[in-house]
């Protein structure tokens, strides 16, 4: 680990001036940022501790949603009574992810900001533009199977690996901040990550010293939610991928659907050409097919990961007949 | 129990270096050697309280220093375990403010106002712990390297499930479910094991989430 000067932040103003300098960066759980920081793939200067803020609690909203302080653990997230009864994706999502250690320590600020688990980003003797910009992309043609098949570009194919972000990017979550000048933002969830362009290493819209302050949970949508995930172990391992799925039906038909996957791109996935297709489609096998095809319209293989184009579908599809009853 | 086992205050690195001799310093030496002094240099030094099974140890920390580092190279608390320092495999769980966490991701200056547990403070004594004796009876360790985070981490879930946290494993998040093996195994799948002693482990876990010997 580089040497870099720790410091606690007693408020958050302190917290986003302190994090706004060069190299700084916030630590909350710190489970990815210490493991980057033992193989130097992060070497801040300054850490900013800030788990003595007052954003560890979880509060209704006068809209009846829920606002989530950024520092609420994963696993307080997930046990919670409100979400596990009106957002049961969300816990779903959660605790598919990680083990019971790292979700005690792991925050919800953290989750969002979490980097790859793509193998070239970790191994520092291979080119990566996230880790080193310009110097190429090795998963391109390396052993790419966890790697991304929607939203690629030649720079990068590497995918985003919370859960939990998938789950909120269904429910249509909003990403509350604090700048280091004072101003508050919010911030759709889908709108929060970059797409891969020139600056993979710039991987949020998040200006330095930028600061999750919380999320937003609106109101849940109508309809059964359900998170599906597909590893290569039954237990504590990332997502080959993944499906996020709210809908609402009567016996014959779909009413509405949202779905969003993990796994298969840079960000959570939301699909509105799958939720598209599937507005008033029958209760049907071939209505899951033609949805999946959809979310899968512009994807693209590279090799290793092409199984994902039809693992994907199928996820959808199971999910999809399982939330339903159907098939 | 020997006294190096039980530790008092140990202030630095240095002085416990001194304590154990030179087969130590020459085992962590080299990689000292192979860097620069600027890269190697902490850039500060903090001063910390860590409370460790009930009693409270003063440090001098570079900041760096993970929590595991702390117990292991700075008070000689061995019964943590070092297995990949990633957070993968389970074997440095310990229990901190009640709840497991992996010392090796954790830097020891963030701990300054917490409680933490390690297998050395479980057992009462000579008296074993539950849990541990429970690992005894059912053979739940052949090596033995993951046993203390093993441990730790099943003390923790019995913790979780009497407050009702749901796992991966339940079907209905919103239930209270009750602990079966897929539970248990769910729940434990934090901490690896080499030797494969999952069915003991998990016939142990379930004898003292039953009450006791069955």
């Amino acid at each position: 680990m580089k040497p870099f000067r720790y410091e606690r932040a007693g408020g958050v103003a302190s917290a986003c001036s302190k994090a706004a300098r060069p190299a700084a960066k916030f630590i909350a759980g710190g489970t990815n940022l210490i493991d980057l920081m033992k193989l130097q793939i992060e070497t801040p200067a300054h850490l900013v501790d800030i788990n003595a803020l007052p954003l560890r609690g979880i509060e209704e909203t006068p809209e009846q949603g829920l606002r989530i302080g950024t520092l609420v653990t994963n696993s307080a997230l997930a046990a919670d009574m409100r979400v596990r009864r009106r957002y049961p994706l969300l816990s779903q999502a959660i605790l598919a992810g990680a083990s019971g250690q790292l979700r005690n320590k792991a925050t919800t600020g953290g989750n969002l900001l979490q980097r790859t688990r793509c193998p070239y980003f970790y191994d520092t003797t291979k080119p990566c533009n996230k880790r080193v910009p310009g110097s190429g992309c090795a998963a391109l043609a390396g052993l790419n199977r966890t790697n991304a098949v929607l939203g690629v570009s030649d720079n990068c194919i590497a995918t985003h690996p919370s859960d939990m972000a998938v789950a909120m990017t269904a429910l249509d979550a909003r990403v509350e901040t604090v700048a280091s000048d004072g101003a508050t933002r919010t911030i759709p969830i889908d709108a929060l990550y970059r797409p891969p362009g020139d600056t993979r290493h710039i991987e949020t819209v998040l200006a330095p010293g930028e600061l999750i302050r919380s999320v937003v949970l609106p109101p849940p949508p109508a309809g059964r939610q359900l998170y599906r995930k597909v590893r290569d172990r039954a237990s504590y391992a990332f997502a080959l991928v993944s499906v996020a799925i709210i809908v609402a039906h009567d016996s014959n038909r779909v009413q509405g659907a949202r779905a969003a996957f993990g796994g298969l791109a840079y960000k959570p996935w939301r699909s509105t050409d799958a939720e598209a297709t599937l507005a008033d489609a029958a209760l049907t096998r071939a209505s899951y097919d033609a949805a999946g095809t959809a979310a899968l319209k512009d994807a693209r293989g590279y090799g290793h990961n092409d199984f994902k184009l039809l693992l994907a579908r199928r996820t959808l599809r199971a999910a999809l007949a399982d939330v339903t009853g159907t098939i | 129990m020997d006294d190096f086992l039980k530790p008092q205050v140990i202030g630095t690195r240095r002085s416990f270096l001194k304590t154990t001799g030179a087969a130590t310093l020459a085992f962590v030496s080299p990689p000292l050697l192979n860097e620069t002094a600027a890269e190697t240099a902490p850039m500060q030094s903090e001063h910390v309280w860590l409370r460790i099974n009930g009693r409270a140890y003063a440090l001098d920390l570079d900041p760096r220093t993970t929590l595991l580092d702390a117990l292991r190279e700075h008070l000689a608390l061995t019964g943590t375990k070092k297995g990949c320092d990633q957070g993968q495999c389970g074997a440095c769980t310990v229990i901190v403010n009640g709840q497991r966490i992996n010392s090796c991701l954790t830097l020891a200056v963030m701990h300054a106002d917490d409680e933490i547990t390690t297998i050395e403070g479980l057992a009462n004594g000579d008296d074993l712990h539950p849990m541990q004796a429970a690992f005894v009876r059912h053979d739940g360790l052949q090596c033995g390297y993951c046993t203390p985070g093993q441990i730790c981490s099943a003390v923790a879930v019995l913790t979780e499930h009497k407050v009702g946290w749901p796992s991966y494993a339940t079907a209905d998040v919103a239930s209270a479910p009750a602990l079966t093996d897929a539970e248990i195994a769910e729940r434990m799948s934090g901490n690896i094991c080499r030797c494969s002693a999952y069915p003991n482990i998990v016939a142990a876990i379930r004898e003292v989430a039953e009450g006791g010997r069955s």
